[in-house]
């Protein structure tokens, strides 16, 4: 009774990068190097999580339609969770989990950036990003852009989404997204991925406020 | 906790014991924006063997049952169910982030404070309406609102 939902093949740019990347860690770091390198067979859909390639590099616009890059928030940790306001479970629960890490870094929450990356920018504007942030969280930041710099934006995390059309859906599609939240560095670079079922939010923000303080 | 016990076929033969369904802790998420999905979750038990066939609200054009399907990669995906089998005496769960009852074409927001009803429609035990509160935009459940 269950009905798989029929998935278009879009970024097929960012999948031979994930193809490439997946490759080349697995090749050469021999697994040592690999955070998470998953193969699903049988379908060409592979995602890699490596130290070496995850970075914080885009060109986005925020919320109050301000054009800004990874260097608008060096200098502080980020959070980074890629979905779509019209996603009502997924979404919703993992920028819940990750608004109350920020709230129980108490003292330390100055030093965490917390990002939304649209993966549907046709619908999410600034505007409704603006709205939809507001309502979780006074201090996170919705970012959006141009379809090719979300998808650039999301390659440069490696991670991975895809329209799915379904007649059903508002507009006739939804989209398909991974769940992981990326805690970067003050340098942009990757630290850590959660996932908000692996574990409760005190535990991320243990493990935050332990990098934060082995700064100093 | 909320608990709302439903008997149903009154009618029925009086040798056979009464379909019961229980549902408890109905929730849902305050809406956020104008034409979005909203969600509902709940817990149900059935005392025999049923199939859950439909939900319905009069808040929303069609509610679906949703199941989230996580790939080996961490991509999410939403599986609609059309129907779902329940056990005797096994609790269902609907909770954020895996089974959920997808709100379609909401009539108006969905804000916090609120109820509406939502009836679900059994195979044997038939209907069973629930009054369903509205919890914030980022709650996880009556007993632990983040937000």
């Amino acid at each position: 009774m269950t009905t798989e939902i029929t998935r278009i093949h879009r970024l097929r740019r960012v999948r031979l990068a994930i193809w490439a990347g997946a490759t080349a860690l697995l090749l050469s770091a021999g697994g040592a190097l690999t955070l998470l390198a998953y193969m699903a067979p049988p379908a060409p859909r592979v995602s890699s999580v490596g130290e070496a390639d995850i970075r914080s590099e885009f060109s986005l616009t925020d919320h109050t339609g301000r054009a800004v890059t990874q260097a608008d928030f060096a200098g502080r940790w980020q959070l980074v969770f890629f979905g779509f306001t019209h996603c009502p479970d997924i979404c919703p629960t993992t920028l819940a989990y990750m608004v109350s890490v920020l709230d129980l870094l108490g003292p330390q929450a100055g030093r965490v950036a917390p990002l939304f990356v649209t993966v549907d920018p046709v619908r999410d504007t600034a505007p409704v990003m603006a709205e939809y942030v507001s309502a979780f969280h006074p201090r996170l930041v919705g970012l959006t852009g141009t379809e090719a710099q979300v998808a650039e934006a999301a390659q440069n995390f490696r991670t991975w989404f895809e329209r799915v059309e379904e007649e059903t859906a508002p507009d006739g599609y939804r989209m398909a997204h991974a769940g992981h939240i990326y805690l970067m560095d003050p340098d942009g670079r990757f630290d850590a991925v959660f996932q908000e079922r692996d574990q409760p939010p005190e535990a991320v923000a243990e493990e935050i406020v332990k990098r934060i303080e082995k700064e100093k | 906790m909320k608990l709302l016990i439903a008997s149903l076929l009154a009618a029925a033969i009086p040798m056979v014991a009464q379909a019961e369904i229980m549902v408890t802790d109905p929730w849902a998420r305050a809406t956020i924006l104008a034409s979005r999905p909203g969600v509902a979750y709940l817990t149900f038990t059935s005392n025999r063997t049923d199939r859950l066939l439909e939900v319905r609200s009069p808040v929303a054009g069609q509610v679906m049952l949703h199941k989230v399907e996580t790939d080996g990669a961490g991509v999410n995906r939403m599986v609609h169910l059309e129907a779902l089998d329940v056990s005797p005496g096994t609790p269902v769960t609907l909770a954020p982030g895996s089974l959920h009852l997808m709100l379609m074409d909401l009539s108006r927001k969905l804000r916090k404070g609120e109820s509406f009803p939502l009836t679900l429609f059994f195979e044997s035990a038939g209907e069973v309406t629930v009054d369903v509160p509205v919890l914030g935009p980022g709650a996880m459940g009556p007993a632990g609102e983040r937000r």
